[in-house]
């Protein structure tokens, strides 16, 4: 038996070894189990645990503990921005309206959508061929007055970076609430809540699972200024905004993970980096299409299709042969519907249909990439010569 | 060996079983697949766990898996089946019904929507704690399109009627929602008998992880639910968001150990809870809050009169134990299920919630039973009230002076 490949970071990731030292005293230990409302010894313990990774979470992204709700993940966090901020801004007489990019995690765009169902105007901001929100194409929207704006840090399937700042700073005057949906970004690049907060961004979803922490645990980084309603009630956790037993154990990961991540991020970035460039340097020469490759992008993330090969059929394949690796979003469950992200890029759909995802991590190495190009050349080559028999 | 404190807060949260936690290790580690990649065995071997844990979590209650929601956690489960269950019948009507002694995640929950314009009616139970159908029957209206009532309360264990309820329900046509976070393992459920539509369930309290739940939302006859949580269409497009594998490998392990274990546990613990109970109430002036009988063997709910709560709280540090729910405890409101039963503030300050479990022993409970005495003897010997009551004055008939 041979170990599959794992190429597929931007999925999910596997746990940090540390990051599970640091979880099970309070998974399998006799003490560590406590309900973090209790006031004994156990609750207290729970309690302290959690404070403690509202700090790490918060160092790791430049912001105050106090501006941390934990969640159960980054869906979570963007669904209770979007619908918390809806509910609690005071409908007039006419319809308030929202904006989005049209890039968007279905995590933002689906809230989104239903808030349309709900009678708010929906706006989507076009991207350009390369991903990106152009200034102009924004400042249109903007005209329109949205009280709600969400626009994603790092794409998950193009690995494309926005200029949040820029962007945050071109709707500051306007007064809306702007969101930034930056589940993609921390472990990869530089992020900062501060400098996003001081150019006009309100709001950041970030998820534990995406840095080598545990499934289960997310946030949303909210300036305190902002009132929003909960999603959910009962209880009054996390200082009313989100109710619920606190999941300890993920959040003590989520805690760990975001400070591991905060020493290792710029290192394993570069280290990303120079795999990348040999991968899409293998790509071009099997003749690959590279979506928004000049664009400025995560270091991890690679979004290719090979002429003529569809995309689905090339990751099956690929799994198969040891390696695991995505057809657009992870996220979206099956959906035969070519990415809409590459859609806003004005990419044909017969390209799209073609999409695959390569991103890459800590374990992956120099020769993996080398072995898994000859491999993609090969199962190239046979399902091209299948393609001509049929034709 | 004891070991101090003495846990006896179950109801609180559970400890995890050695077994879970064996389980949900590996997926932890090397399966860290995302169960919603569908292009790599790394993703199909998550999904091939949430699958049977979806099986074994459904077999506790005799639902079928496809019934089952996976959550974040009971109060998730509550929120999503009242509000959307609200929502999507809005059509038919306005009219909720509760009970006054709901776990917050449904009052507040009620509360919520009865500011988006729905209306709610709170039925405040017997002395006892428990409702009836006849005052459910004087609550319905023809506009009444959910009632939601738990099938085991969290502050003093007893257990509702719901049986009777769902056949009410079921008759007029009314969806019935059934917070059962706190009767997984406690007492059997079995959902092809009864009628209930909507059931919340919580890992944490049935020796499962915490950060995981799930809501059973009956096929047949089919109810509908507007989803709360939005984006990739996760469960069905219920509910949305990245699964978390090893918590929910833990739930479904948790849920067949509950299966399999309950009726031999439950004989353990409600022996050793009846033992606590003769222990405590041979001391004078206690009161049990909550029907005995229609009751969990692990719930113990006492208050001690003639002490002071936060007194009494204070001087059994080597117990672990709750003085009204853990989820409100850190408020000094007296506990609103207390009042409800009509119990006096002065009582419902002064109750412990004793909550017996999978690992407490017989020399905990001695040793609780003896800790209890001489410390209530104590803080008597302190209170002017208890003089007083001891040399017969009647304490509701004095004259406070103020000062």
């Amino acid at each position: 038996m041979f170990a599959p490949v794992y190429f597929d970071y931007n999925a999910t990731t596997p746990l940090d070894t540390r990051v599970l030292q640091a979880m099970l005293p309070y998974l399998d230990d006799q003490t560590g189990y406590g309900n973090a409302s209790s006031r004994h010894e156990y609750g207290r313990k729970a309690r302290q645990a959690i404070d403690e990774a509202r700090q790490q979470v918060a160092a790791a992204v430049g912001a105050d503990p106090t501006e941390v709700v934990f969640t159960s993940g980054g869906s979570e966090a963007s669904n209770l921005f979007l619908k918390g901020a809806a509910a609690a801004i005071r409908p007039g007489p006419t319809p308030l309206n929202l904006a989005i990019s049209a890039v968007e995690h279905p995590s933002v765009r689906e809230p989104a959508r239903e808030l349309a169902r709900q009678g708010w105007q929906m706006h989507e901001v076009p991207v350009d061929p390369s991903g990106r929100v152009r200034g102009e194409d924004f400042a249109k929207t903007l005209s329109c007055r949205p009280r709600l704006v969400s626009v994603m840090f790092a794409n998950n399937e193009t690995g494309v970076l926005q200029d949040i700042v820029s962007l945050a700073q071109q709707a500051k005057a306007t007064g809306c609430w702007f969101h930034t949906d930056a589940v993609q970004a921390p472990g990869k690049v530089a992020v900062n809540f501060r400098e996003l907060n001081a150019a006009g961004v309100h709001a950041m979803s970030i998820t534990a699972h995406k840095i080598r922490g545990p499934k289960g645990a997310g946030a949303l980084v909210l300036d305190k200024r902002l009132d929003l309603r909960p999603l959910i009630a009962g209880g009054g956790h996390e200082r009313g905004l989100r109710s619920g037993t606190e999941n300890v154990a993920a959040i003590v990961g989520f805690g760990r993970a975001c400070e591991l991540s905060s020493a290792n991020w710029a290192h394993e970035s570069a280290a990303a980096l120079e795999l990348r460039g040999q991968l899409e340097n293998g790509l071009a020469a099997h003749g690959a299409i590279i979506f928004a490759q000049m664009a400025e992008r995560l270091p991890n993330t690679v979004y290719f299709a090979l002429p003529d090969i569809d995309g689905e059929t090339l990751v099956g394949k690929l799994d198969r042969a040891g390696y695991a690796v995505a057809s657009g979003s992870a996220c979206s469950s099956a959906q035969p519907e070519p990415s809409h992200v590459l859609r806003a890029m004005s990419v044909a759909d017969e390209v799209a249909r073609g999409a695959v995802r390569i991103s890459l991590g800590r374990e992956n190495t120099v020769e993996q990439v080398t072995e898994f190009l000859r491999v993609l050349g090969d199962t190239a080559f046979k399902l091209r010569r299948l393609t001509a028999l049929a034709g | 060996m004891l070991k101090f404190p003495i846990y006896l807060d179950y109801s609180a949260t559970t400890p995890v079983d050695p077994r879970v936690a064996e389980k949900m290790i590996p997926y932890l580690t090397e399966k860290f697949g995302n169960p919603a990649s569908r292009s790599h065995a790394f993703g199909w071997e998550a999904e091939a766990a949430v699958e049977e844990a979806r099986e074994q979590v459904a077999a506790l209650v005799g639902a079928d898996p496809k019934e089952i929601i996976w959550t974040s956690g009971a109060t998730e489960s509550n929120n999503l089946a009242i509000k959307g269950a609200a929502h999507f019948y809005s059509g038919k009507g306005k009219h909720l019904i509760t009970v006054s002694t709901e776990h917050k995640a449904v009052i507040d929950t009620m509360r919520e929507l009865e500011r988006q314009g729905f209306e709610a009616s709170y039925l405040e139970p017997q002395e006892n704690g428990l409702i009836t159908l006849d005052q459910l029957k004087a609550a319905l209206r023809p506009d009444t399109i959910l009632v939601s009532v738990m099938a085991v309360n969290n502050e003093i264990g007893v257990i509702q009627p719901i049986a009777e309820i769902g056949e009410l329900c079921r008759e007029k046509g009314i969806i019935f929602h059934v917070d059962s976070a706190q009767a997984t393992g406690k007492m059997p459920l079995d959902l092809a008998r009864l009628k209930v539509d909507l059931m919340s369930f919580s890992a944490h309290k049935t020796y499962g992880p915490k950060g995981i739940g799930a809501l059973y939302v009956r096929r047949k006859p089919r109810i509908r639910l507007e989803a709360q949580m939005h984006g990739g269409g996760h469960e069905r497009g219920l509910r949305s968001g990245t699964l978390a594998t090893h918590q929910i490998v833990g739930m479904g392990e948790a849920f067949r150990i509950a299966r399999e274990e309950m009726a031999s546990e439950n004989a353990r613990i409600g022996k050793l809870r009846d033992k606590l109970l003769k222990g405590l109430t041979d001391i004078p002036e206690t009161y049990v809050n909550g029907d005995v009988d229609q009751r969990v063997p692990h719930n113990l709910n006492i208050s001690f009169n003639f002490v002071e709560g936060e007194s009494l709280i204070m001087a059994i540090k080597e117990i672990a134990v709750s003085s009204g729910s853990a989820c409100t405890s850190a408020s000094l409101e007296p506990s609103y299920v207390l009042r409800a039963l009509g119990r006096s503030d002065e009582l419902a300050h002064s109750s412990i919630r004793f909550t017996l479990g999978r690992f407490t022993t017989d020399e905990e409970i001695d040793f609780t039973i003896k800790l209890l005495h001489a410390k209530i003897a104590k803080l008597r010997e302190l209170s002017p009230l208890w003089e007083m009551f001891q040399d017969g004055v009647d304490l509701n008939t004095v004259q406070w002076a103020a000062h």
